[in-house]
């Protein structure tokens, strides 16, 4: 069979100053993924500068406001493709107050590069972002360490880099075939898309390799079926009078003809008679397909609703421990009562007690703060209006994150992860300030 | 509560391409809003994207009808062949089309031409009347972020003021797969299932779903004349200058839009396959190789995403 290439998505996170944006522009040039008209326009541009070279980041910074600027304020999406494998990138900005851009960005990645300055090395920020996805279940970490070529001793400098990282990663819950460290430069080009012959002591893949091959993992624990049901489709049409699916996008786990599921929450039991597309039937779909399912028996499911597994249904739950990236200029406070969006449902739902407080600086917990402000990260108690048919995030992402969102403006407020998703952390305890 | 003793599961490459996986992305997309809108609506322009979203579209309902209607902004400066091929698709699937006429607007003075005659800036008001008129509350767009730098930024889910603005440093957070439709009566969001497809990734699945397309797109004989390295037809936007000379080519158009800015590229590519292997071979951007109106500026789109324009 021919071997067609898969989907891998990606995110970065670092900073402007550490040359993440050259590193972005250097995986679309060394790639192919830049066209002509752009290269010309970038040379343009770099010329106007007065720049030696052509400065590869301006091929990755967008709008206006962040050239004006010179930052990078927003998730920028980016494309790239080998033989092997599609890449949808999720270029995050780096800076502090931008934490929210990360959690998005990463919020959707199976892979993640930090990027640190080798004259630096391991600094604030990587600790930050590795707790950051160490939260949000990111499945692999790449640390590049870029700028390689500009210390003076680079693979004693390397070794001690991986080493602290390596420590930091595994206390944050990693194992090591999760993480590699990749000495690179983004501005030449080394172990990018090629092995550079200037790094002797590193005898792993490029950049490019390591994207090519790593596990394509959905998940790390595998869950039985969880669909949630979108929308109930019923032609009523001259040929299909009596035709009911539910379409949804499988969330994980896999469904075939005859499994036994139950729709949730109601706790009916019923059989998958077929599965369809509008290409045909299927015998089993697998996680990430959307499909059409129609059931054996003539029972009630709707939009909101979970088919799932029998033999590991999840309990339907109505009040939860959570954590929240807050996302909002205004601070979550106990009491609120805002709608949450799991799945296909949203319900309404009422915050209960501010638990604790990640300190992302310190790696610590501060325990019963009065407020969760923007950028911030706590564990709180929700309780919902309907039951929600949610997994532990540390078991399944897909089935275990939801959205708050405020019922007056509509905005998003914050990225909940259902459980107590700081606990693999290994945090200390500190006094609250 | 887990099976935990299994190994991860892996997404087979050859069982779930990256075709697959946008595909699936795209119909999750359309099937969110069609549980959660009141109005939906598919910007339809009879252009390869629009016409790959409805095609996605209809299989995200299939077997039933398509539960939106189709809304084609027509700036009067659409080549005929555009015209009745969106026609014909609405015959086809039995769709209900809207039309939002610049032509209406120009003859009523409602909008003046442009000293440049040129018709794509003057499609935001048409389009946003139409918006308010039929009361839309999800437009589908067949925008995609790899098309142009200020596209990166936008989001799937994309929310418009009445005044159908977009305000870049306003932008809900996106995360995971769930989408946040909320908005205010007079507000609407638009919508891009194609977000994450590149022109490549357009290419071979129309190809792969042999999704058919308006002839223009493929290789055919025409009356055309050089300007500015395209191949531009003559229309009720006007002909050649003095100084060009009109001669029948072999072209292809790689975009439609306004047929004052829009020109066609020679080319022998007659099939899905053959555009697939041109495209595959191509060193110039789509916008950039034949969309006049954007090269006026580096940051041309953006401003007219800010002024609601797609």
């Amino acid at each position: 069979m021919k071997h067609l290439p898969d989907l891998l998505r990606i995110a970065t996170a670092g900073s402007v100053d550490d040359g993440k944006s050259t590193l972005v522009g250097r995986l679309l040039y060394d790639t192919k993924s830049v066209l002509a008209d752009q290269i010309d326009a970038v040379v343009r541009a770099s010329v106007d500068r007065g720049l030696d070279g052509p400065d590869l980041s301006l091929l990755v910074d967008g709008l206006r406001a962040e050239r004006e600027q010179g930052i990078t304020i927003d998730v920028a999406y980016r494309y790239f493709a080998t033989p092997q494998r599609s890449f949808v990138l999720a270029d995050t900005p780096g800076h502090v107050q931008y934490t929210r851009n990360t959690v998005s960005g990463a919020s959707t990645a199976q892979l993640v590069i930090l990027l640190v300055d080798a004259r630096n090395g391991v600094v604030a920020q990587t600790r930050r972002h590795a707790a950051v996805m160490a939260l949000l279940g990111v499945p692999q970490l790449v640390l590049a360490v870029n700028k390689i070529d500009l210390v003076n001793n680079p693979a004693e400098v390397f070794a001690q880099i991986s080493q602290e990282f390596g420590e930091l990663t595994r206390s944050l819950g990693w194992s090591d075939d999760q993480v590699i460290e990749i000495p690179v430069s983004a501005l030449h080009g080394d172990n990018v898309a090629i092995k550079s012959d200037r790094t002797p002591y590193y005898d792993g893949p490029t950049l490019i390799e390591h994207l090519e091959t790593v596990p394509n993992v959905t998940d790390r624990r595998q869950v039985g079926l969880r669909f949630p049901v979108q929308y109930v489709i019923r032609p009523r049409t001259a040929e299909y009078p009596d035709y009911r699916g539910y379409a949804g996008q499988i969330a994980a786990g896999r469904v075939s003809v005859g499994d036994e599921v139950v729709i949730l929450p109601s706790g009916t039991r019923t059989t998958i008679s077929q599965i369809d597309t509008a290409d045909g039937q299927l015998a089993t779909a697998h996680t990430g397909r959307s499909v059409t399912l129609l059931l054996a028996d003539d029972v009630d499911a709707s939009r909101g609703d979970v088919i799932a597994a029998v033999a590991d249904a999840p309990e339907p739950i109505q009040q939860f421990t959570a954590t929240v990236c807050w996302l909002a200029e205004k601070p979550l406070r106990p009491g609120a009562r805002l709608l949450l969006k799991h799945g296909t449902r949203t319900t309404q739902a009422i915050i209960g007690g501010l638990d604790a407080l990640f300190d992302e600086q310190n790696l610590t917990l501060i325990e019963s703060p009065n407020t969760v402000e923007l950028n911030q990260i706590g564990r709180i108690t929700v309780q919902t209006a309907e039951p929600i048919v949610a997994d532990d995030y540390q078991v399944n992402r897909e089935n275990g994150s939801f959205l708050l969102i405020d019922p007056q403006g509509g905005n998003t407020l914050a990225a909940g992860l259902v459980g107590d998703a700081l606990a693999p952390l290994h945090l200390q305890q500190a006094e609250l300030v | 509560m887990f099976i935990d003793e299994l190994p991860p599961e892996e997404i087979h490459a050859d069982e779930f391409t990256t075709l697959d996986a946008l595909e699936s992305e795209a119909i999750h997309i359309f099937r969110e809003v069609a549980g959660e809108f009141e109005r939906p609506v598919i910007l339809f322009s009879g252009g390869k994207d629009s016409t790959v979203l409805l095609h996605l579209a209809l299989k995200a309902f299939w077997p039933a009808p398509l539960p939106f209607a189709l809304l084609h902004v027509d700036t009067g400066h659409n080549l005929p062949e555009i015209i009745q091929f969106r026609d014909e698709i609405v015959e086809r699937h039995n769709l209900r089309l809207h039309v939002a006429s610049v032509e209406e607007y120009l003859a009523d003075g409602r909008l003046t031409e442009r000293p440049d005659g040129i018709r794509n800036p003057l499609q935001t008001i048409p389009l946003l009347d139409a918006i308010t008129e039929n009361r839309f509350d999800a437009v589908f767009g067949g925008g995609r972020r790899d098309e142009e730098r200020s596209r990166a930024k936008e989001r799937i889910f994309s929310l418009r003021n009445a005044f159908g603005q977009w305000d870049p440093k306003r932008q809900r957070p996106e995360l995971w797969n769930v989408y946040n439709g909320k908005h205010a009566p007079g507000e609407h969001v638009r919508v891009f299932p194609l977000s994450n497809w590149t022109e490549l990734d357009i290419w071979r699945y129309i190809a792969r779903e042999q999704v058919l397309l308006a002839p223009l797109y493929y290789a055919h004989e025409r009356e055309v004349y050089e300007r500015d390295g395209m191949w531009m037809t003559s229309g009720s936007w006007g002909g050649p200058r003095e100084d060009e000379t009109v001669e029948v080519r072999t072209v292809r158009y790689r975009t439609v839009g306004d047929g004052s800015t829009t020109g066609a590229i020679l080319s022998d590519a007659d099939t899905n396959e053959a555009v697939l292997d041109e495209v595959a071979a191509s060193r110039l951007t789509e916008r950039g190789a034949t969309r006049g109106d954007d090269r006026v500026s580096e940051a041309a789109m953006e401003d007219r995403k800010r002024e609601g324009y797609f």
